[in-house]
């Protein structure tokens, strides 16, 4: 089949409502294709979209700051760039437009894409860009660090802020309430029991039920976004690798593959299979992490000790190997920092023949006791009408019957080099969720020996050399949670420009709010650890 | 409404022959896998680790003087509320592995609380978001004295990869008075365990 058969059909569609779209150069952003639409073609293009089925994989916004970057458009003064991107069937596209900073207004996606609602919001309120006919005027990002005639990502608005003073609580959000007898509210948040991130939770509740929840997010606002501004390629992977520490890897790769796209540099083989093998291992240790965790939360402690118990015998390898329990700052751009060794070469293999063999009855109980079942079968059920919606990717996703991945749908190397299996299960619930993650663990393992099996020989790094003023690349890397989406966009002397990571938690985000609709409050808890949503990775 | 069928409900022994037919296979099926559960455990056996040693330079940095401070008002138990004030998560999977069976801090009377009102200790992370300033202030309000503070991570020590912005108000030094630092990025359980015991000063 040859790829990307959607695109025609597509342009036609477009062509179809009167909406003009001219092909930008597609060596940009490869692998996605270019589109570069006018401003009011933005919403429409977006419906049309959804009508054809394609996933929204992210909006973000790129303030060009001052001076005119294009040639050829009639903006006068500081242009905002807005970008979008869509897949089907592992093909991706990018829309783009301008939109002049003293007007910045697009029509919305989020009437046909209910899963972009806060990435336009986002976008809202860093770079003031408007868009119409969004159904919730509300901030999302911005709590009250900043006013709100302010957006931290244009150049004229200094990194340090423009209030010195205290930051007061944002506490007149006005959150979405249900009236009616019986009806109350649970306040969660941010400061949450457990060793968890900040975040807050509003239930409306009736009775066990839950009516409704509404999240609000944005408590570990960074201002990634602007910091990574004026940086130079290893200080980015750097930062791209303390987004979200869980995923380390996942992140580092995706922004040192947008970077490495736009520089036009490839990284050796060995160097992409070693990042594949610290990238499953990372997969590993977190979904080891969160079966354990999950069984925990519904009061079944054998499997969270010995699972707690693996993972940690997992990151004592990383540390000896990989010099970092998470393995962080294992990437450098154009290769990997840390080689292998003959004998780390084989105590690996040692470790995954007896993880397989730990695994295997460990997962037979979680995957058959009554205790569980009961507790996690039929609980938290996300429709695969709803993931669809929303876009989800990964665990998530999978266990509702959308079975993409980056790595086999849109494979980069080394996954075009080695089969990825990909698990799919249907019930969308908790226990399909575990099922997933259990699946993908044995997967991983398997796929590990294979990249040893295959580990080529030669370099483990090559120089990263300049990219050019104005270069710009797009990284796509299945991280644990899902797909990750990076861009990157470079300014003059190398330095970056806007830095932009999508996790995979702004779809399972959403997810969470619909999936936990209709169960009891106490389940809460192991609804939200099955979905594991990161919160620094979407707060940025 | 939201659970498979309820099994357990199926019936008592004494049912009739039909419905011992369904009962008992789910009967065995619990007894078997309760023996797969003993099989692995007794198999796994214990992984606990003797606690690091306690004569190093490093805790001689962490200070006497504090050490001395809790022994006198703490007797000996540590309650610990975590906060993240701003954290990238990492700082807070190398917590939730002190309570891992290998350093498992419960055995030195170290444990973590739901509420900063039953604490002893704030184990903060991050550089201090500007949107979490106001929620750490309060809790620190909420938590009864004597209390200290301790700041784990190099985010919460230093500043980090993020430092000052119009995002992130820096080290906690900057929100709250701190009494520790447990730096690294993050700090291995040992270290958070080595800060800890070192607080503490547990005779074994």
């Amino acid at each position: 089949m040859s790829r990307f058969d959607w695109l025609s059909e597509y342009l036609a569609r477009l062509e179809d409502d009167h909406l003009i779209a001219r092909h930008g150069d597609n060596r940009a952003l490869a692998p996605a294709h270019r589109l570069e639409l006018d401003a009011e073609d933005w919403g429409p293009a977006g419906r049309i979209a959804a009508a054809m089925g394609l996933r929204h994989a992210g909006v973000w916004a790129d303030p060009l700051g001052p001076g005119p970057m294009e040639s050829d458009t009639e903006i006068e003064g500081p242009a905002i760039r807005v970008q979008a991107c869509l897949e089907q069937g592992g093909d991706y596209l990018i829309l783009q437009t301008l939109v002049s900073q003293a007007r910045p207004v697009l029509g919305s996606h989020t009437p046909a894409y209910p899963g972009v609602d806060r990435l336009e919001r986002h976008a809202q309120d860093l770079t003031g860009v408007r868009f119409l006919r969004h159904p919730d005027e509300r901030r999302w990002t911005r709590h009250q660090a900043w006013s709100a005639d302010d957006y931290p990502l244009r150049a004229d608005f200094p990194i340090e802020g423009r209030s010195a003073g205290r930051t007061p609580a944002d506490v007149d959000y006005p959150f979405t309430r249900i009236q009616g007898s019986g009806v109350y509210e649970i306040p969660v948040g941010p400061v949450h029991a457990g060793i968890i991130e900040p975040g807050h939770f509003r239930f409306q509740a009736a009775g066990e039920d839950v009516l409704r929840l509404e999240e609000r997010l944005g408590y570990v606002h960074r201002g990634i976004e602007k910091i990574a501004v004026g940086r130079d390629p290893q200080g980015l992977i750097r930062l791209a690798g303390r987004v979200s520490g869980d995923s380390t890897v996942a992140y580092a790769w995706a922004a040192a593959q947008a970077m490495e796209r736009a520089a036009g540099c490839a990284p050796p083989p060995r160097a992409t299979s070693l990042r594949a093998l610290l990238a499953e291992r990372e997969r590993i240790a977190n979904h080891l992490g969160d079966i354990g965790a999950i069984c925990n939360d519904v009061g079944f402690a054998f499997a969270h000790v010995q699972c707690a118990r693996l993972r940690e015998q997992w990151q004592r390898r990383s540390a000896a190997l990989f010099g970092h329990r998470l393995m962080m700052d294992t990437l450098v751009p154009g290769g990997v920092a840390y080689g292998l060794s003959e004998t780390g070469f084989r105590e690996l293999r040692l470790d995954h023949a007896a993880l397989h063999k730990t695994i295997e009855p460990l997962f037979d109980v979680i995957d058959d006791h009554p205790s569980l079942d009961d507790r996690l079968i039929g609980t938290g059920i996300l429709a695969q009408a709803d993931a669809r919606a929303l876009g989800c990717t990964g665990y998530v996703g999978k266990a509702s019957g959308l079975d993409f991945d980056v790595r086999r749908d849109s494979p980069y190397a080394p996954y075009d080099q080695v089969r990825v299996e990909v698990p799919e299960e249907t019930a969308g619930d908790v226990a399909a969720r575990v099922r997933v993650r259990m699946k993908e663990v044995r997967a991983s393992l398997w796929m590990l020996d294979r990249l040893l099996d295959a580990l080529p020989e030669g370099e483990i790094a090559v120089p990263f050399p300049r990219p050019e003023e104005g270069a710009m690349g797009l990284g796509l890397i299945e991280g644990w949670r899902g797909e990750i989406l990076c861009f990157v966009r470079f300014a003059e002397e190398g330095r970056i420009a806007r830095y932009f990571p999508r996790d995979p938690s702004w779809f399972t985000w959403p997810a969470l709010e619909r999936l936990i609709h209709g169960n009891i409050v106490p389940d809460f808890p192991v609804c939200n650890k099955s979905v594991n949503g990161s919160y620094a990775g979407v707060d940025l | 409404m939201l659970f498979s069928e309820p099994r357990q409900a199926e019936g008592s022994w004494v049912s009739s022959p039909s419905r011992l037919a369904i009962t008992l296979p789910y009967y065995y099926e619990t007894r078997f896998s309760m023996f797969r559960i003993l099989k692995q455990s007794l198999r796994t056996g214990v992984v606990t680790e003797a606690a690091p040693s306690h004569n190093d330079a490093e805790l001689e940095r962490l200070g006497i003087e504090v050490r001395r401070h809790i022994d006198a008002r703490f007797g000996g138990s540590l309650a610990i509320r975590q906060v993240d004030a701003g954290s990238c998560n990492g700082c807070e999977l190398e917590i939730h592995a002190l309570n891992n069976p290998f350093y498992d801090v419960e055995r030195f009377g170290i444990h973590f609380v739901a509420s900063p009102r039953h604490a002893d200790v704030l184990l903060v992370t991050g550089p201090v978001s500007r949107h979490m300033e106001t929620a750490l202030r309060r809790t620190w309000r909420a938590t009864p004295s004597p209390k200290f503070v301790i700041a784990a991570g190099s985010c919460a020590c230093d500043g980090g990869e993020i430092g000052v912005s119009y995002a992130s108000c820096g080290t906690i030094e900057n929100v709250i008075p701190v009494d520790v630092k447990i730096p690294g990025c993050p700090p291995s359980p040992v270290d958070l365990l080595k800060g800890l015991l070192g607080a503490l000063e547990i005779d074994r």
